[in-house]
């Protein structure tokens, strides 16, 4: 029975025109698009510098701004003033004024990141500045700017990435958005489609069970992920040379337990759902929500205390810290126990959900 | 123009009926504002740290002290070696290190700090941040010939760069994505059949569909204004006037949108996937919301810039949070009247009369 019911799936994932084509090239155009676009690193800093005092010291400060490969010298202006209206017209980001021995760098923060990381960079150069001329250290932080007498060495190693590769840290979680979209949105217009064009009742008055239908529904979907997820491995291969560290069979078994979350997430919502925009809205709020929150864009670290509860019960928290210490830290069975026993517990009961959701006489 | 708005309250009736779209329209907005305000961060907070020290004596007291005490690392273990330090880094019990060397207290040695660089910006972060706290001493302000100023947002707070992108997002969300469904739903269904052959004008049945998804945008954008606001306390610097005006703007260019999505479109899965692949993703990833657009390559660059939403999210941003005058914003407000009357042209061109 349940042979059969897959069979009919597949027929109808394929007769529909446009799903297959979707299905293949989604991955692909996301793999090979989104970690050129999720650069978070801070580049193409237009600075405009106004000195005041024209020292010899200063000059030499400002050609070694304009020279930065990391900076865009946006020009020398006579004042502040001429300066500040760049930055309201958007053709500057950073100022930095030189005046009476002092130095001021004034950045442009509506976005947050990207003022105080200009800023940083930039203070930093003109430290370099400063320490060559006399020996002295000022340190300036948004929150403190304070100068000392540094009395021991810092050294500093990193683990894992070493070349600070921000695509390696995007590439797992590039993995789980693919996964996400595929098997969270496609089970979600499947029951409520054909509850649309009226085939659910021919499904109803047969004597298949509910837990086959379901998971006659669930499978054709399962083995999707399996192609997606091989499909973005090959590709992280092949155009960025990234390959996971820790051993790939976690790699499948995280990633086929998120399926098994999102596609069970899926049909409850579609059961529950009468026409597919209503389906459609429900799954997005839901997938903005777990997305949000999972530490996949930003530490779960930083979240207020109310927000971390709430990673207890999102799957793709776990999902994304074992994901990654397999991938970039290579952790072995052992250090990703915990995120697997979660991620099965909250599948299991998902599915169970579904299949108590779904009802054949409403 | 009885017919007219027999028609836009046939519609309303239809978009009010159906509760669930309703709770998550309204929903959506207060929820992301709510996550974006106060849950996400790239804040340096908590940052889980290992103090690895073969003993403990005065000077390595005083050092993890400092760390202690500072808002930015909780000290979660002591560990007796690197290596161990570095196991726990790997199963994420830990996201850095602090080894002093044997004989620190003779200041010659220093420490080392093992960092976990999963995420390199954070990681980096993590570094400067306990370099600063451990070697800084009592500040002496007349040593201080370095200052550092954040302009329009001292407290660097990520709401303001995220609610302009969000009001972005929500508008195109409505007004182009629901209205091509609407309409690609009614072919579907077969009634469009029924409302073609009335005596009301094609065209004025499809403007009758988008006056009620208007006046939906329009309550959605005060709600969010609102929100940001008193809630998230996002500074409305300019003049609300011109806000409001860029904003319907906006929206009008989000109508033709949809518009040309349903008449290109057959079914509704093709119109939902056209523009959530067309319209939402571009919008969120290249229109600067989450990651800046200036450290894209080149051919993204260029892509980005055909995104309306972008210049939209720009036109907010000055006008909101920098609060400039309209002359400041021209070239993106002519940039989408120039798209809007281009896509309305397009879009009543191909409109089909009759049901092909």
């Amino acid at each position: 029975m349940l042979r059969f019911l897959i069979q009919k799936e597949f027929l109808q994932i394929r007769r529909n025109a446009f799903l297959p084509r979707l299905i293949v090239l989604f991955p692909i155009v996301i793999m090979c698009v989104m970690p050129w676009v999720m650069q978070m690193e801070v580049k193409n800093i237009v600075v405009d510098v106004v000195d005041i005092d024209h020292t010899v010291e200063s000059q030499r400060l400002v050609r070694q701004i304009a020279a930065s490969s990391y900076f865009i010298f946006g020009g020398q202006k006579s004042t502040y003033a001429e300066a500040m209206k760049d930055i309201e017209k958007g053709r500057a980001d950073i100022i930095l004024e030189i005046r009476d021995g002092q130095y001021l760098i004034a950045a442009n923060a509506v976005n947050g990141t990207k003022g105080s990381m200009g800023s940083a960079y930039l203070s930093q150069i003109v430290n370099e500045e400063l320490r060559m001329k006399n020996g002295e250290f000022a340190t300036a932080l948004p929150t403190s700017a304070a100068a000392n007498s540094s009395s021991f060495i810092v050294n500093s190693l990193t683990l894992y990435n070493k070349h600070q590769n921000y695509k390696l840290f995007m590439i797992p979680a590039l993995l789980a958005i693919v996964m996400m979209l595929m098997t969270g949105f496609l089970p979600t217009l499947n029951i409520v489609g054909e509850k649309e064009s009226g085939t659910i009742e021919q499904i109803n008055v047969t004597p298949v069970s509910k837990w086959a239908f379901i998971l006659s529904k669930l499978i054709p979907y399962w083995l999707i992920a399996l192609f997606v997820v091989t499909v973005c491995l090959i590709l992280a291969w092949l155009v960025y040379g990234i390959t996971p560290v820790g051993s790939l069979w976690l790699v499948y078994a995280l990633a086929m337990l998120l399926a098994l979350f999102f596609s069970s997430f899926g049909l409850i919502v579609s059961n529950y759902s009468d026409t597919m925009q209503q389906a459609m809205f429900v799954m997005w709020f839901f997938i903005v929500c777990i997305m949000l929150l999972s530490g996949l864009f930003t530490p779960t670290r930083s979240m207020p205390h109310w927000a971390y509860l709430t990673t207890y019960v999102n799957p793709m928290h776990y999902f994304i810290d074992a994901i990654r210490t397999v991938f970039i830290r290579g952790g072995g069975f052992r250090e990703v126990a915990h995120q697997l026993s979660a991620l099965i517990a909250i599948g299991l009961f998902m599915a169970t959900w579904a299949v108590r959701s779904y009802k054949k006489n409403n | 123009m009885k017919q007219f708005w027999s028609f836009v309250i046939k519609e309303a009736k239809h978009i009010l009926r159906d509760k669930r779209t309703m709770l998550i329209l309204f929903g959506m907005p207060v929820v992301m504002m709510l996550l974006f305000g106060f849950a996400i961060t790239t804040d340096v907070k908590n940052v889980r740290t290992v103090v690895v020290t073969s003993q403990m004596d005065h000077e390595t007291r005083q050092a993890v002290e400092r760390l202690a005490q500072s808002e930015y690392f909780t000290i979660v273990a002591t560990a007796g070696t690197p290596r161990e330090a570095e196991r726990m880094i790997r199963s994420q019990k830990a996201d850095m290190a602090v080894v002093f060397a044997s004989d620190f207290a003779s200041k010659k040695s220093g420490l080392q700090l093992i960092v976990d660089g999963s995420d390199p910006n954070m990681a980096q972060q993590w570094a400067t941040f306990a370099t600063a706290v451990l070697t800084s001493a009592v500040a002496n302000s007349s040593f201080f010939i370095l200052h550092s100023s954040l302009l329009y947002n001292p407290q660097m707070k990520s709401a303001y760069n995220f609610v302009p992108a969000i009001m972005g997002m929500l508008l195109m969300l409505i007004c182009a994505m629901m209205t091509s469904i609407s309409i690609v739903r009614e072919k579907e269904r077969g009634t469009m059949e029924v409302l073609l052959v009335s005596p009301v004008r094609p065209l004025m049945v499809i403007v009758a569909k988008a006056v009620p998804y208007l006046v939906l945008a329009f309550v959605i954008l005060i709600v969010i204004l609102l929100m940001a606001r008193y809630v998230l306390g996002v500074p409305l610097a300019g003049s609300l006037f011109w806000i409001v005006m860029v904003s319907i703007l906006y929206i009008l260019l989000a109508l033709s949108l949809g518009l040309l999505i349903s008449n290109v479109a057959q079914t509704q899965l093709v119109a939902l996937l056209l523009s959530a692949m067309v319209l939402l993703m571009p919008v969120v990833m290249l229109s600067g919301m989450m990651f800046p657009v200036e450290s894209m390559p080149q051919v993204l660059q260029w892509i980005a810039a055909v995104v309306p939403p972008r210049y939209y999210i720009e036109a907010m941003r000055k006008l909101m949070i920098m609060g400039v005058g309209i002359g400041d914003v021209m070239k993106e407000v002519i940039v989408l009247a120039a798209m809007t009357a281009a896509l309305l042209a397009v879009s009543l061109k191909k409109f089909n009369v009759r049901l092909e």
